[in-house]
């Protein structure tokens, strides 16, 4: 076994890595790609024995085979992209929303000194108001339809965009602003310049979690009222006893937000391309 | 045409601590001036005074009668490491150094720079596809787009290897006998300040003052094996570490 593996290795050693090398299928690399499946299968098996053999009552736990069904069912008859179409409308208006301020703010204080000392200190101290504590008062101003929603969701998109984008201007190397001072770049032509693109991870690192919190709001602000929506599904599945509609609605959540999130990291990815990082080895 | 550079009781403050001078020094004629100290003698603080990265507590600096105060497009800077935004091709990158400048002309202007310097085949590479000495290479033609009437050198070799290090000293000794009126090249390498320079300030400090100023009439090309180069090393040898200070 041991001299099997030093065959292989001595033999990946003498063929360099090609363009395509990415795509040959080898064992391991199989095996390497099915091994996050690992976890999920099992606890999927756990769940439907669980199920099968009735260890718990059918009514409150659902065999995976029955929200595969009911996840069919929404999926049929135009439900599914209905209301996931309506919750990603939410995310989207709020993040959108949350993410240009805090971007404006970030920028602003993470820059000028006097900016920080000026906004800093009250937007700290908003934030340790959990988001959710805004819910009332937007309720009372803005109605309990779109905008109350969209405000709760910018509120909790807002903070980690803000602090990760202050904290990445404000620990750009000063020896590059150095340089770009002697080349006369100031104020905004600093910012677009040097500072953004030198934040630009940890801006990301901030925009990843400002979406996934646009997705956790989401479920807030849904479950304060609404007729449509993944959150109303889940609120649906709630009132009238189908918990196969609650787990289909939160497996709903979880490939939604996955897939946000990957498309933000590709994305990255992309713009990121200068770095000198293991990654981009 | 050289540029004058003239610094009037030039001093500077960091709270109680004593930096720099006052200094008085014109550099007229010279193409190459070298100053040369101990670390923390106050070179930097001076490039950075000549640079207009800080303003004087003191005094003045001036370059052809006009005072500097501030960063230039006529001063052009290179420093110890090269500086470069990681996230611009080497093209823009130098771009940086006329992006004020009338865009009639610009583009030429960048091609040329990284044409002296030999990156034409580089122009589009990212500065992590680089070596070191490619990379400051492309510091030094940011430097030079502009057609600065100044360059100002801030150990630009310390961190290269050795080899690099002699290569590119001939290199920028080609640019600056070509393309530059005045250098101000700092350095604590005596070797590198007698093969670029023709005259060589001593600093001692800090405060930073002119301990010597010597004229180096040496012939060009230089060889650093000469007696005569000799004679100039073992001068400024024994005026940065004084025989009495040697205790081993």
């Amino acid at each position: 076994m041991i001299s099997l593996q030093r065959t292989a290795g001595a033999l990946r050693t003498h063929n360099p890595a090609t363009p395509h090398d990415g795509i040959i299928a080898t064992p391991q690399r199989i095996a390497a790609g099915l091994a996050p499946l690992i976890v999920p299968v099992l606890l999927l098996g756990a769940w439907e024995a669980v199920a099968r053999f009735r260890l718990l009552p059918a009514y409150l736990f659902p065999p995976p085979s029955a929200v595969l069904a009911e996840l069919r069912s929404l999926a049929f008859s135009g439900q599914l992209a209905l209301h996931l179409g309506r919750s990603f409308e939410r995310v989207l208006a709020g993040f959108a929303l949350g993410a240009a301020t805090a971007t404006l703010a970030g920028a602003l204080t993470g820059y000028s000194q006097r900016w920080r000392r000026l906004l800093d200190p009250t937007i700290q101290s908003l934030r340790s108001i959990p988001a959710i504590a805004w819910v009332p008062i937007f309720i009372l101003w803005l109605g309990i339809a779109e905008p109350s929603k969209i405000a709760l969701i910018a509120v909790g998109v807002f903070f980690p965009v803000y602090l990760n984008l202050m904290a990445g201007i404000a620990n750009v190397d000063r020896k590059l602003i150095e340089a770009a001072r002697v080349y006369r770049l100031r104020g905004a032509r600093l910012v677009r310049t040097v500072l953004l693109p030198a934040s630009l991870p940890s801006y990301v690192t901030g925009l990843r979690t400002g979406f996934s919190l646009a997705w956790m709001f989401v479920v807030a602000a849904e479950l304060m009222g609404a007729s449509q929506g993944i959150g109303f599904l889940l609120l649906d599945g709630e009132n009238n006893g189908q918990p196969a509609l609650i787990l289909a609605s939160m497996l709903i959540f979880a490939l939604a937000g996955k897939s946000t999130d990957l498309a933000i990291t590709l994305g990255a990815r992309r713009v990121r391309a200068w770095q000198d990082i293991l990654e981009n080895r | 045409m050289s540029a004058v550079i003239e610094l009037e009781h030039l001093t500077k403050r960091f709270g109680a601590f004593d930096a720099l001078g006052p200094l008085d020094l014109r550099i007229g004629t010279e193409r190459v001036l070298g100053i040369i100290g101990p670390s923390g003698c106050g070179k930097t603080t001076l490039l950075r005074l000549l640079a207009g990265l800080d303003a004087a507590s003191a005094g003045a600096v001036r370059i052809d009668g006009e005072t500097i105060g501030g960063p230039r497009p006529d001063i052009g800077v290179v420093f110890q490491e090269p500086r470069l935004m990681p996230w611009l091709n080497v093209r823009d990158n130098v771009g940086l150094g006329v992006w004020d400048a009338p865009a009639a002309g610009r583009e030429r202007a960048i091609t040329a720079a990284i044409e002296r310097v030999g990156l034409t085949a580089f122009a589009h590479a990212l500065p992590r596809q680089l070596s070191g000495g490619m990379a400051q290479r492309v510091g030094i033609a940011r430097a030079l787009v502009g057609s600065p009437r100044l360059l100002l050198l801030d150990e630009p070799f310390a961190a290269l290897d050795p080899l690099t290090r002699l290569a590119l000293q001939d290199h920028v000794l080609d640019i600056v006998g070509t393309a530059v009126p005045t250098t101000i090249l700092i350095t604590h390498d005596i070797d590198e300040a007698l093969v670029l320079s023709d005259r060589v300030i001593v600093l001692h400090g800090p405060p930073a003052r002119i301990a010597r100023d010597i004229t180096i009439d040496l012939p060009r090309p230089r060889s650093r094996t000469s007696p005569a180069f000799g004679a100039f090393k073992a001068m400024l040898l024994d005026e940065l570490v004084p025989r009495s200070a040697v205790t081993l």
